[in-house]
C-alpha cells in the first residue's frame, strides 16, 4: 500500500499544496507549540474574555498520565487553530484550587469560556487527540450541532427547516472518533450556514434506509428549497470517507449551482468542481430542444451531485465547433483535453462519470479495498494456470526430452516437439491441450508427442532456434522441422498431425486414383480436417510449374489436402474438367463441387493464395478458431447471431444475396451461441438487453467501429436485407454502438522504485546525488515551499508515506485565515 | 593473493626479468625470416588466451596464440604454491540447465563441448591446480586451437600503416628472431611479477613464489608474513600447526570476501589464522604501512622489526639500531622472527611492450594493471586488448573480471565487439515480438551465467523497435560502453532500451559490514529496491544515454539515471520465476515503460475483443490474429470464470458498457437528452433519498 501511494503522487496534484503545507506545519510547529505548564493562579489570570480554554489539572508528582499528556500536547496546535488555548495546570501544595481534586488519580480536564466553566471531562473520554478536539468542539458548538437519538428528532428538525436551511446529517459510531472530529471541524466552519445534526444511534440511520451501518455516514438534506411541507427534503449521501477534507469538499459541491448553462468552449470552462478534483460533464443542447434538455440535465445533475459538475452547453451559441455527433463533453480535470462522447441515455452518462472519476475520489473507509491492487494477478492465463497448479498433469503421455535424448529422438522417429518453459504460463496452459492431443492420439498415431523444457535445456532450444515460448515443431523423415503455425489448441494441432500423415503434395500415380481422390474416397478419414482438396495437374515436362506447386504444398503442410498428378495421360483429366494445363482442381466435398483453376505463370505465393482463398467458405460459421482467417479479408462482418443452427430460410436469404453479389463488400457469416458462448457477451456489449435471436448485426471493425443491427421487427427476407443494406450504404441507418477505439494501456501502475530510491538517498545529506533528485510533488506559488521540500526529504520514507496521506489537516490550512478572522470563540 | 584464476604469465618471473633486460638484442634486423602475418595475435595460452582463441577459432578467424612454455597454463604448474585453487568446482546444483550451472562452475572455459567442463577434471570442490593445467591442455588440444608453444615473444613494437585495420600493425618478435605482424593484439599474459615493496632489510624477506611449502621447514619458528590476501593466508594456513606463532602484517585491515562479495578478498577457506588469532592461540594480525618498516638481522640470524625512521636517524651497526620496544616496551612485534615471508600479490609485466604502444600502468586503483577502457581496449593504442587477469582494472574489487569465471565472458564480449568492427558481423541478437519481453527477461535472469558472474560489468540489453511492437535482445554487453552501443554493436537503439543488470544492495557489501544482520532479506515486492543479495535490476531509458551521462552518472550508480527502474526482489534460491512475486511486478514495470498492456489472453478473450473493440492487446495481435491464439482447455476456462477476471481493458475498467441500445429503435443520437423515451429513470429515487 505505502509505495503505491507514493507512486501515484502525480495524480493528486490538486491537493499538492495542501499536503505539503501539512507536512511543513507538522514539522515546524510541533516544536513550538508545546503544552504550557502553569500554576492555578497563573492559569486563571491568563483567561481572556470570550476565549475558550482547556485546562488539565494535575499534581506535579503524578505519573500515570504521560500518555494523556502526550495526546493533549498533540491537541495544542489543532485547538489553537480554533482559538482555544490549552494548558496543563500544576496543583502545587501552596495554592490549591477546587479543580485540583483530592485524589491524584481523579484528575480531570476542564473547558472554560472567559472564566466560566463549560464542561468537565474525565481524562478517559479524551483518549486521543481526535477525541480531545472532538469533545471540545462538540461542547463549544452545542447549538450548531444538534445531537439526536430518535427518528422523530430528525423529522422535527427536518420539518422545522424546510424552506429555511439545509441540513448536514451524520452518523458516527461513537463520540470522540476521528470521524466525529472531522464533523466537528466541519461544523466549526459551516455551522452558521447549515444545521448540523449528529447521531450515534443506528436506528436513526436505518430509518432513512441505509443498509451499511458499519461505517460513519454523512448526508446533505436539501431542505432550503422545499416549500411544500408535505414534500421530503432531497438527500445526498457523501460517498467518500469522513475526513475533514472530504466533508469540506462535499459541502462545497453542495453549495455549487446544481446546473450551469454555458455557451463557451468547454476547454475554457472551469468551476469549483475542477478545483476540487471532480470532473465536469457538459450536456450538449440546442435552442430547439432547450427546455427539455434542461430538465434532463437537472436530472443528471441531481444524480451526479457530489460526483461531478453538470453544465448545459448551448451548441447554437457556441463559436468553436464541437464534433457533430457528440452530445456529451467530459472534462476530467483542469488542463486535460475535453473528451467528446456520444452517449445514448442518462445511465450511460452516469456510468461514464462514475467509472472515470479521479482515482482519489473513490476513497472509502478502507483505502486498501478500493485501491487497485498491483499485486493482484490480472492476467487470465497466469491466473488460471496458477489456480490449476496443484493438479498433477498426466505428463507421462508425452515423452520428455533432454539434451542427451533430443537429437536421437527427432532423428529416429517422427515427432512433434513442444518447446516450453516450466515457469511460463502460456506454455503451461497449452501443455494441457497438448496432453489432450496425446490422449486422443493414444495408440492411433505413429507420431511421437514429445516436450522439452527450455528452462532446463536452454542450449537445445537455442540450437533449435527457439527464442519464444511455446513453440511446436514437427520433425519428420529426418527433414527440416516444420514449424506449427496454427492455433494453440487441441483441435487444430490434431488436424495438423492428421493431415501430416500424408505428404504434401501427395503424388497420384493413376487417373483412376485421381478420380478416387477427387471423389473423396481416397482420404475419406481426413476430409473433415480440410475444407478443400486440391489436385494439381501438370504434364510431365512442366518442371518449373511443378516445382512452384510442390513448394506451395510444403508451405501449406498440415492445413489442406494437396495432391499432384503429372503422368503422361494427364490430358484425360484436363479434358474431363475442361481446363488447360497447368491447372489445379479444387474440390469442396461438402458442396460436392469441383472447380478448375488454370495455373499458367502462377508462382508459389499466388498458388498458396488461391488455395487459402478457396478454403474459405462463403457463409461460414465463425468460431473462436476461425475468426482470424476471415478477419484477414478486412471487410465488415455481417454476422447472424443464432442460438443453435440457423434456419434454412435465413441461410437461403443470405446465400441468395451472396450469389447475386450484393454482399461482396462484406464478410457474411453466422455465429452459433451454442458453439461459441462468448457470443453472448459480445451481444451484451452491443445491447443493453439481449435481443431476440436470431439477429443480424453488421460490425465494421476496420473503419470506425460502427455496429448496426437489422431491425428486430422485420422479417429476414432477401428484400428486407437488401433494403437495409442499401439504407446502410446511404448512411440512413444509425449505428447502435461504436466500438471503443482505446489503446491498450497498462492495466495498473508499477512500483516507482526510482522515486523510492531517490527519496531514500536524499535522506542522507552526506551522499550527493544532484542529478537524480526527483521533484517532489509540490506545486509552486507557496511561500513555504522551500522549507517544505527539504522537510519532506528529511523525513524517513516510512513516515513520508503516512504524511503524504495525512490530508485531513488540509481544511485547517485552507480555512485558517477565515477561522481566525471571523470566528473566534 | 587470490590464485583462483590468475592468467598465465611468461614463465617463471626470474626468466622474464632476464628477457626484459635485453630486448634490443633481438631486433628484427637479426631475423632472416619474413614476417608472418596474422589478423589476431594472442599473447599467452592461459585461460584467457585460450578462451579468446576458442572464439576466434569458432568464427574462423586468422589467429595465433603465443606461449613460451611447452603446454598451456604453466602459471598453474607452480601457483598457487599450496596447490589448492579457491575457485569453486560445484558439480551439483540440482538443475539440468547447463547455462545456470556455469554460475557455480568457476573454472571451466566457455565452449560448445560439454566434455570440456571442469567437473570432468576434478571431483574436489576446491580443485588442485594441476587439474587446471591438465584441463587447459585438453581444452587447447581437443578444440585444436592454434597455439605456438615454446615461443617467447620478447619485444612488441608498433608499425604505422594506413592499410592496417587500426592504422598500425603490432610487430612481435620472438626469441628466435621470427617477426609476426598482427592487426589486433590480445594481451593475456596475466600478472606475472611478484609485488615487491622496497624497505631496509627487504633483502631478508623470502617471497611467496619461492618460499618452502614444506611445513617441516617451519617447525618451532616465529614467522612474520607480510600481506593479508589469500596467498598470505594460504601460506599461514599451511604452517599454522607447526610454528610457534604466525604474525601477519599488512597496510590495511583484512577484507573478508563474504563481506565484500569480491572473490579476490580473503576467502573463508583460507581464514584459519583469523580463527586462531581471535581464539587467543598466539597467532595475530597487525596493521602498518610496509614502506615505513625496516627489518634488521641480529647476530643469531633472527629478524627484528623496526621503523625506517630509526635507521635514517642513526647510522650504526646492526646491534645498535634502535627498536620500537626500546621506548615502548610493549611494542607488538618486539619478538625476534625466524622468517619473514612476503605475500604481496602480483603485477603486470610491462617490459616487453615498446613505448610506442603507450601501454601504461596506473589504473584507478592500482599500478599493477595496464590501463584499459571498458571495452578492454588499451587507452594507448587502438587494436590492443588486454584480457584475463590483467584486464581486472575495469572491475577491480567489484566484480569477477580478474578470474576465470568472469573473464571468460569479457573475452566473449571483446570478440563480439571485434566481429562487428572488423568483419561487419553485428552483435548477436534475437528479435521477438513485444509479448515475449517479460519471458525473455525472466529466462535470462534465471539462467544467464555471464550476467550473474560479471554483475555490474556485463549487462543484457533490450533494444526496442519502432512503436515497441518488437525488440532485439543483446546478451552480456559491457555496460560502461552503453553510450557507444550503436557504433560498437551495429544495432540500432532509436526507440528506447532496457538494461538488465545484477546488483547487490547498494549498502550491503563492504569491508567491516555485518552482512548477517537481522532482517537482511527482503520478501515483499514493493520493497524490492531494498534487496541486499544479488538480484536483477532493470533500467529503462527512453534514449540511449550519452557518453557524458555515463561518465557523470550519480555516485554509486552503475549507469546514468534511468527513466524508470525495476528491482526484481531478491530470492533465496535465485529462482526468479514466482508468478506473483517476480513475474507480475516485472510485467507491470515493462507495461508502464512501454505504455501498453502485456497481459496474455486466451483465444476466446481475443475473439471477444476482436468483435467489441477497434484495437487488440499486443498478445492477441501477435498470436490470435495470426491464427496462433491460445485456445486453452475446458478446465482452464472454468478457472477463468471462477477467477472473476473480466474481459476489460484498463481504460474501460469497471465500465459496464456504454452506449448500448435495443435494436430496432435507433434514436437520433444528437438529442437523446430530450426526455420522453421509456426507461428513463425519473422514478428511481434510490440514489436520491
Amino acid at each position: 500500500m505505502k509505495e503505491k501511494k507514493l507512486m501515484m503522487s502525480s495524480s493528486f496534484n490538486v491537493f499538492g499544496v495542501g499536503i505539503s503545507f501539512v507536512v511543513m506545519c507538522i514539522l515546524c510547529n510541533s516544536a513550538i507549540d508545546s503544552l504550557p505548564e502553569l500554576s492555578p493562579q497563573k492559569y486563571f489570570s491568563t483567561l481572556q474574555p470570550g476565549k475558550a480554554s482547556l485546562a488539565y489539572f494535575c499534581h506535579s508528582d503524578s505519573s500515570g498520565t504521560t500518555v494523556f499528556l502526550e495526546e493533549l500536547n498533540k491537541a495544542v496546535k489543532p485547538l489553537q487553530d480554533y482559538g482555544i488555548s490549552v494548558a496543563k495546570v500544576n496543583c502545587v501544595k501552596e495554592e490549591t484550587s477546587r479543580y485540583c481534586g483530592k485524589e491524584k488519580d481523579l484528575m480531570k480536564a476542564y473547558l472554560f469560556r472567559s472564566n466560566i466553566l463549560l464542561r468537565e471531562f474525565p481524562t478517559d473520554a479524551l483518549f486521543d487527540v481526535n477525541a480531545i478536539v472532538a469533545h471540545v468542539l462538540f461542547a463549544l458548538l452545542f447549538n450548531e450541532v444538534k445531537y439526536i437519538t430518535t427518528w422523530e428528532d430528525l423529522q422535527n428538525i427536518d420539518n422545522a427547516l424546510k424552506g429555511k436551511a439545509n441540513i448536514v446529517f451524520s452518523y458516527v459510531r461513537a463520540i470522540g472518533t476521528p470521524e466525529h472530529r472531522a464533523i466537528m471541524e466541519a461544523a466549526f466552519v459551516y455551522g452558521n450556514t447549515y444545521q448540523f445534526v449528529l447521531t450515534t444511534e443506528i436506528a436513526v440511520l436505518e430509518s432513512i434506509g441505509t443498509e451499511d451501518i458499519e461505517y460513519a455516514h454523512l448526508y446533505f438534506f436539501h431542505c432550503k428549497a422545499v416549500l411544500d411541507l408535505t414534500q421530503q427534503c432531497k438527500r445526498t449521501l457523501m460517498a467518500q470517507s469522513l475526513t475533514t477534507l472530504n466533508i469540506h469538499q462535499f459541502i462545497k459541491t453542495m453549495e455549487a449551482p446544481l446546473l450551469t448553462e454555458v455557451a463557451e468552449d468547454p476547454q475554457q470552462v472551469s468551476t469549483v468542481h475542477l478545483q476540487l478534483g471532480l470532473p465536469l460533464v457538459f450536456l450538449v443542447s440546442q435552442q430547439a430542444t432547450h427546455e427539455a434538455d434542461r430538465r434532463t440535465a437537472e436530472w443528471v445533475a441531481w444524480r451526479l451531485l457530489g460526483k461531478a459538475g453538470v453544465l448545459l452547453l448551448l451548441r447554437d451559441s457556441l463559436e468553436e465547433s464541437i464534433p457533430q455527433h457528440a452530445n456529451v463533453a467530459f472534462k476530467r480535470e483542469e488542463g486535460r483535453r475535453v473528451e467528446y462522447l456520444v452517449l445514448h441515455d442518462i445511465d450511460s452518462v452516469i456510468s461514464h462519470v462514475e467509472n472515470n472519476m479521479h482515482v482519489e475520489q473513490i476513497q472509502h473507509e478502507d483505502d486498501d479495498l478500493e485501491e487497485p491492487d498491483m499485486d493482484m494477478q490480472d492476467d487470465e492465463v497466469e491466473e488460471t494456470v496458477y489456480r490449476d497448479r496443484k493438479r498433477q498433469l498426466p505428463l507421462e503421455l508425452i515423452v520428455e526430452l533432454t539434451e542427451e535424448t533430443f537429437n536421437t529422438t527427432v532423428m529416429t522417429s517422427d515427432s512433434i516437439v513442444l518447446f516450453y518453459a516450466g515457469w511460463q504460463a502460456v506454455s503451461m496452459a497449452f501443455m494441457q491441450s497438448y496432453i489432450d492431443v496425446a490422449i486422443k492420439l493414444k495408440g492411433m498415431s505413429s507420431m511421437l508427442l514429445t516436450r522439452i523444457n527450455c528452462a532446463d535445456w536452454s542450449y537445445v532450444c537455442i540450437k533449435q532456434n527457439v527464442t519464444e515460448f511455446p513453440v511446436i515443431k514437427m520433425y519428420k523423415d529426418g527433414k527440416n522441422p516444420v514449424y506449427y503455425a496454427g492455433m494453440l489448441g487441441t483441435k487444430d494441432l490434431l488436424k495438423f498431425i492428421y493431415l501430416n500423415r500424408i505428404s504434401c503434395p501427395v503424388i497420384i500415380p493413376s487417373v483412376q486414383e485421381a478420380e478416387e481422390y477427387l471423389s473423396g474416397e481416397l482420404y475419406k478419414d481426413l476430409l473433415s480436417y480440410s475444407s478443400v482438396s486440391v489436385l494439381g495437374l501438370f504434364s510431365p515436362t512442366m518442371t518449373t510449374e511443378k516445382e512452384y506447386f510442390t513448394e506451395a504444398g510444403s508451405y501449406l503442410k498440415g492445413c489442406v489436402i494437396i495432391a499432384i498428378y503429372s503422368e503422361e495421360d494427364v490430358l484425360i483429366l484436363s479434358n474431363r474438367y475442361a481446363v488447360s494445363l497447368p491447372a489445379l482442381l479444387l474440390v469442396r466435398h461438402k458442396e460436392g463441387k469441383i472447380e478448375a483453376v488454370p495455373l499458367a505463370n502462377t508462382h508459389t505465393q499466388d498458388i498458396v493464395q488461391i488455395i487459402t482463398d478457396a478454403s474459405l467458405e462463403t457463409f461460414p460459421e465463425i468460431t473462436v478458431e476461425t475468426l482470424p482467417t476471415y478477419l484477414r479479408l478486412q471487410k465488415p462482418l455481417l454476422i447472424l447471431f443464432s442460438d443453435g443452427s440457423i434456419s434454412i430460410q435465413y441461410r437461403k436469404a443470405v446465400l441468395m444475396l451472396i450469389k447475386e453479389k450484393h454482399l461482396d463488400s462484406f464478410t457474411p457469416c453466422w455465429l452459433n451461441l451454442q458453439n461459441t458462448p462468448v457470443g453472448k457477451e459480445i451481444l451484451q456489449s452491443y445491447f443493453d438487453v439481449l435481443p431476440p435471436l436470431p439477429l443480424l448485426v453488421l460490425v465494421d471493425l476496420h473503419s470506425g467501429g460502427h455496429v448496426f443491427a437489422f431491425p428486430a421487427d422485420q422479417a429476414v427476407t432477401e428484400q428486407n436485407l437488401l433494403l437495409w443494406l442499401k439504407k446502410l450504404e446511404a448512411g440512413l441507418e444509425s449505428h447502435i454502438t461504436i466500438l471503443p477505439a482505446e489503446e491498450w494501456k497498462p492495466p495498473l501502475p508499477a512500483y516507482d522504485f526510482l522515486g523510492m530510491m531517490e527519496a531514500a538517498a536524499s535522506q542522507h545529506p552526506t551522499r550527493k546525488a544532484p542529478e537524480c533528485t526527483k521533484e517532489v510533488d509540490v506545486q509552486e506559488n507557496s511561500k513555504g515551499q522551500k522549507e517544505d521540500k527539504s522537510a519532506i526529504r528529511k523525513e524517513p520514507t516510512e513516515t513520508l508515506r503516512i504524511k503524504h496521506w495525512n490530508k485531513s489537516g488540509w481544511l485547517k490550512e485552507a480555512e485558517k485565515s477565515f477561522l481566525h478572522d471571523n470566528k473566534e470563540l | 593473493m587470490g590464485l583462483s584464476a590468475r592468467a598465465p604469465r611468461w614463465g617463471a618471473p626470474g626468466l622474464l626479468l632476464a628477457i626484459a633486460l635485453h630486448p634490443a638484442l633481438c631486433t628484427p634486423a637479426s631475423a632472416s625470416l619474413p614476417p608472418a602475418r596474422r589478423d589476431y595475435c594472442v599473447l599467452g595460452a592461459g585461460p584467457a588466451g585460450l578462451q579468446m582463441a576458442y572464439f576466434l577459432q569458432r568464427a574462423r578467424r586468422d589467429y595465433a596464440v603465443f606461449e613460451r612454455a611447452a603446454r598451456p597454463g604453466s602459471f598453474f604448474t607452480r601457483f598457487p604454491r599450496h596447490r589448492k585453487l579457491i575457485s569453486i568446482n560445484k558439480r551439483y546444483t540440482g538443475k539440468a540447465n547447463a547455462e545456470f550451472n556455469l554460475r557455480h562452475d568457476w573454472n571451466s572455459l566457455l565452449s560448445h563441448d560439454p566434455g570440456l567442463l571442469f567437473r570432468h577434471y576434478s571431483g574436489a570442490y576446491f580443485p588442485d591446480a594441476s587439474d587446471m593445467v591438465r584441463y587447459l591442455g585438453d581444452f587447447a588440444d581437443r578444440l585444436g586451437l592454434h597455439v605456438l608453444y615454446n615461443t617467447t615473444v620478447e619485444h612488441i613494437t608498433l608499425d604505422k600503416d594506413r592499410q592496417a585495420w587500426n592504422g598500425h600493425y603490432f610487430i612481435l618478435t620472438d626469441h628466435k628472431g621470427q617477426v609476426y605482424q598482427c592487426s589486433v593484439l590480445f594481451v593475456a599474459t596475466g600478472l606475472s611479477l611478484p609485488n615487491q615493496v622496497d624497505f631496509p632489510g627487504s633483502e631478508y624477506v623470502e617471497g611467496y613464489e619461492s618460499v618452502s611449502v614444506d611445513p617441516k621447514d617451519f617447525v618451532g619458528q616465529n614467522v612474520l608474513i607480510l600481506g593479508r590476501g589469500n596467498s598470505a593466508f594460504e601460506t599461514a594456513e599451511n604452517i599454522l600447526g607447526v610454528t610457534n606463532f604466525v604474525h601477519m602484517l599488512s597496510r590495511s585491515r583484512v577484507r573478508l570476501s563474504w563481506a565484500t562479495h569480491y572473490v579476490g578478498d580473503l576467502r573463508a577457506i583460507n581464514n584459519g589464522l583469523l580463527d586462531t588469532y581471535q581464539l587467543k592461540s598466539l597467532d595475530g594480525l597487525l596493521e602498518s604501512d610496509l614502506t615505513d618498516l625496516a627489518i634488521v638481522k641480529d647476530r643469531q640470524g633472527k629478524f627484528h622489526v623496526t621503523l625506517k625512521l630509526f635507521l635514517e636517524e642513526t647510522n650504526q651497526s646492526a646491534d645498535a639500531i634502535p627498536l620500537p620496544q626500546d621506548d615502548n616496551d610493549n611494542f607488538a612485534m618486539r619478538v625476534a622472527y625466524d622468517r619473514v615471508i612476503r605475500c604481496l600479490g602480483w603485477n603486470f609485466n610491462f617490459s616487453i611492450f615498446n613505448k610506442s604502444l603507450r601501454l601504461s600502468s596506473g589504473g584507478e586503483f592500482s599500478k599493477k594493471y595496464p590501463l584499459v577502457r571498458p571495452s578492454y581496449e588499451s587507452k594507448g593504442s587502438r587494436g590492443l586488448f588486454v584480457l584475463g587477469t590483467a584486464s581486472h582494472s575495469v572491475d577491480y574489487r567489484k566484480s569477477a573480471g580478474g578470474f576465470i569465471h568472469g573473464f571468460r565472458y569479457t573475452a566473449r564480449a571483446v570478440h563480439r565487439l571485434l566481429e562487428w568492427r572488423h568483419h561487419g558481423v553485428a552483435w548477436p541478437s534475437t528479435e521477438c515480438p513485444i509479448t515475449q519481453l517479460t519471458a525473455s527477461i525472466i529466462r535470462r535472469v534465471n539462467e544467464a551465467s555471464g550476467l550473474y558472474q560479471m554483475f555490474g560489468v556485463l549487462a543484457d540489453i533490450v533494444l526496442l523497435k519502432e512503436n515497441a511492437t518488437a525488440f532485439e535482445y543483446l546478451e552480456e554487453f559491457p555496460m560502461q560502453m552503453l553510450a557507444q552501443l550503436e557504433t560498437v554493436t551495429g544495432r540500432q537503439a532509436r526507440h528506447g532500451l532496457f538494461v538488465i543488470n545484477m546488483e547487490y544492495g547498494r549498502n550491503f557489501s563492504g569491508p567491516d559490514k555485518d552482512v548477517f544482520f537481522y532482517d537482511r532479506s527482503v520478501g515483499h515486492t514493493e520493497d524490492a529496491w531494498q534487496s541486499n543479495f544479488l538480484h536483477p535490476v532493470i533500467y529503462y531509458y527512453r534514449h540511449l544515454p550519452t557518453e557524458q551521462e555515463v561518465r557523470f552518472r550519480p555516485a554509486d550508480w552503475p549507469l546514468p539515471r534511468p527513466t524508470a527502474i525495476h528491482h526484481i526482489v531478491e530470492d533465496f534460491l535465485t529462482d526468479w520465476t514466482a508468478p506473483l512475486g517476480h513475474i507480475l511486478p516485472l510485467r507491470r514495470f515493462l507495461e508502464n515503460c512501454l505504455d501498453t498492456d502485456l497481459r496474455s489472453f486466451y483465444a476466446e478473450s481475443c475473439f471477444f475483443f476482436a468483435l467489441t473493440r477497434q484495437k487488440l492487446p499486443p498478445f492477441c495481435q501477435h498470436g490470435y490474429l495470426r491464427t496462433q491464439g491460445l485456445v486453452g482447455t475446458e478446465r482452464l476456462r472454468q478457472h477463468r470464470v471462477a477467477s472473476g477476471l473480466l474481459r476489460t481493458s484498463p481504460a474501460a475498467g469497471r465500465r459496464p458498457g456504454e452506449g448500448r441500445r435495443q435494436p430496432g429503435h435507433p434514436k437520433p443520437t444528437r438529442h437523446f437528452l430530450t426526455p420522453g423515451p421509456p426507461g428513463q429513470p425519473h422514478d428511481s429515487n434510490k440514489e436520491e433519498l
